[in-house]
């Protein structure tokens, strides 16, 4: 940025870095970049793909077995046949993996011994309560992270460091404790929420609240250090000269400068969210995703635990990309940047 | 949080981000703090006296057995003679908490040590093994980082079954690829610093300059990162403890006890306030001890 005056001017209107018209890359550059984002998200999903089949030919026992339920669900020989049939056990360990790679192409991942149907259905039963819970608990988490830096971010030394120091608690708060204790005080001693379960909002209330509040901690602690240097910014005290309100100087000009490292995060956050499901539909008995990958890591249920955990894998690379492209649209810097 | 230290814990957390924040322009450092005795680090230091008390002396604090039952008193509220109350079985929950200390910090501290170890072999091979093999590792840590840490654990406790030594590892290996991802770009950062060229050329061979140069540089930031993993170890630890995937009750682990806990969560909460209380004071008190370390350590090098 020059130090001219007609800088000073853009700076109040648009923030430091806004860029030339002619240095906006073309729409093919664009797409390339997404292109290349997408065949790297390909190659990490069969990378992904290659190391569950990895996973079922490293463990001990014979993986037929594995394959119907474990040792514990003693099968049946017809049973094995069929499954040895099905997954080319009997064949060269190479046409083993393709004849997995191709099962999964096809979307056919397999029968659930616990379920008693194929994980395919397994997971299309479960996929919605989980989606509601992460998506929800994301959505309440950036809602979180946002209003409370907004509330606290440069207001003076005792409010500035509550509002950190509670960032760092929060975020350091495991979730299976935390749920714990907000089934403890909003379920059984003040009864406003339903303890287990529940449809509709009501149900969703606790669960969400445990997810998000830790992730909030995350996304807060990341969005105060760029709030701290966005208030800095000479655009800001350029504002402020104008006379426009302290709220309005951290709505307008701020935020945005704060939230973009947080955008990045979201990505992250998904699968820290993901992993959290886990404890909290156990917590909560709600049903979903990560119940079903808890049934077939206790049942030793493989084709379920792998089934889950690879639609993990293919949501996550796919938040990534979104998350990724998601960023550049926020932040018109970075379509520049390969130029 | 001055912005090194933003930056790392990002690294330690959130690693799939640290290239955008290191990207980031102009974080400017707002003053340093003063480098004295906050009262964060020192409630961190009691936290850790309690703990090394527990793990040396447990009876010295603890009343009681762990696994001593009192049929006569069970499920009783917390009390000038049971601090953090009793369980079912009458047992005492301080005393447990007190034992378990030993169990639940050597999960941790093995599961980082595990963890680590991975994150050593494959950082200095894909720092130091040339281009493709920089190439390979990458791609494969990218394939670890889209399964979150606690499906990778989940992954391998399927394979193995449960019980405390697949926890270790499942743990241990949940954590490996951030710590690596940590180590490559260390090990990078001081392949190219200046002592390393100059070594080259004196001509010492490269193997000298391996084990004299970069191998104790690269490995600096490793009690750092120690540190401030154990505590995320032992919450992840707690967490299969909780699922009912680790140590099995009636241990006095501190995840198991969350576990056995649960089924009397409507009527004494105090079975799973204080366990898992132990388990966040711990974290905080890693953290907040990691990132002092990285402070002072800092300081130190600049």
């Amino acid at each position: 940025m020059t130090q001219s005056a007609a800088a000073g001017q853009i700076l109040v209107e648009d923030g430091p870095d806004i860029p030339e018209p002619a240095a906006v890359p073309s729409r093919r550059r664009r797409v390339g970049r997404v292109l290349q984002d997408v065949i790297g998200g390909v190659i990490v999903l069969w990378g992904a793909a290659t190391l569950t089949f990895l996973a079922v030919h490293l463990m001990p026992g014979n993986p037929a077995v594995s394959y119907a339920g474990g040792v514990a669900s003693h099968p049946s020989k017809s049973v094995l046949a069929a499954i040895i049939k099905e997954y080319g056990l009997d064949r060269p360990v190479i046409v083993q993996y393709l004849v997995y790679l191709s099962n999964l192409l096809h979307g056919n991942l397999g029968y659930s011994v616990s379920e008693q149907m194929p994980v395919s259905q397994v997971i299309a039963l479960n996929v919605g309560p989980t989606a509601e819970l992460t998506l929800g608990s994301l959505v309440l988490a950036w809602v979180l992270a946002v209003v409370w830096s907004l509330l606290t971010v440069r207001r003076g030394r005792i409010i500035s460091s509550i509002g950190s120091g509670l960032e760092v608690l929060a975020a350091s708060l495991p979730q299976y404790w935390l749920g714990i204790i907000l089934l403890e005080v909003f379920a059984f001693h003040l009864g406003i929420f339903p303890a287990t379960g529940g449809s509709g909002l009501q149900g969703l209330v606790l669960p969400c609240f445990t997810l998000a509040i830790p992730i909030a901690g995350f996304l807060g602690q990341v969005t105060r250090e760029e709030f701290e240097s966005a208030l800095e910014q000479p655009y800001i005290t350029s504002a402020k000269a104008r006379g426009m309100s302290d709220w309005g100087v951290r709505l307008r000009h701020a935020l945005r400068h704060a939230v973009l490292p947080g955008v990045t995060l979201s990505g992250w956050a998904l699968g820290s969210l993901i992993s959290g499901a886990v404890i909290v539909e156990s917590l909560f008995s709600r049903n979903g995703l990560g119940n079903a990958l808890l049934q077939g890591v206790t049942q030793q249920d493989m084709p379920l635990t792998i089934g889950v955990v690879l639609i993990v894998a293919v949501v996550y690379v796919v938040a990534t990309i979104l998350v990724d492209i998601l960023y550049q649209v926020v932040d018109p810097r970075l379509r520049s940047a390969g130029q | 949080m001055p912005p090194a230290e933003q930056r790392n814990n990002a690294l330690m957390t959130v690693t799939n981000v640290s290239s955008a924040i290191d990207q980031q322009p102009g974080i400017v450092r707002l003053g340093g703090r003063a480098r004295g005795l906050s009262p964060g680090i020192v409630l961190a230091w009691l936290v850790v006296a309690f703990l090394v008390i527990s793990v040396a002396w447990p009876g010295l604090i603890a009343r009681e057995a762990p696994l001593a039952v009192d049929p006569a008193h069970p499920l009783q509220g917390p009390s000038l003679s049971h601090l953090f109350g009793t369980d079912q079985s009458g047992r005492d929950v301080f005393s447990r908490v007190v034992y378990g200390a030993r169990e639940s910090l050597s999960i941790g501290v093995a599961a980082t040590g595990v963890g680590l170890a991975i994150a050593i072999v494959l950082g200095f091979a894909a720092g130091l093994g040339g281009r493709w093999a920089d190439t390979v590792i990458s791609r494969f840590l990218e394939v670890l980082f889209s399964f979150p840490s606690l499906l990778l654990a989940l992954l391998f406790v399927a394979m193995f079954g449960a019980g405390v030594g697949s926890l270790i590892i499942a743990v241990g290996i949940g954590s490996a690829p951030g710590y690596a991802r940590m180590i490559r770009g260390q090990v990078i950062a001081v392949r190219n610093a200046p002592y390393v060229e100059a070594a080259k050329v004196l001509g010492h061979p490269p193997l000298r300059i391996m084990a004299n140069s970069i191998f104790p540089n690269a490995m600096r930031p490793l009690l750092v990162l120690g540190t401030l993993g154990i505590g995320q170890s032992i919450v992840w630890a707690s967490a299969l403890s909780f699922l009912g995937l680790g140590a099995a009750p009636p241990a006095p682990e501190w995840g198991a006890m969350l576990a056995a806990g649960r089924d009397f969560i409507s009527s004494a909460w105090w079975l799973e306030f204080f366990p898992g209380a132990v388990i966040v004071a711990t974290a905080l008190a890693a953290t907040a001890l990691g990132r002092h370390l990285q402070r002072r350590l800092e300081g130190r090098l600049a």
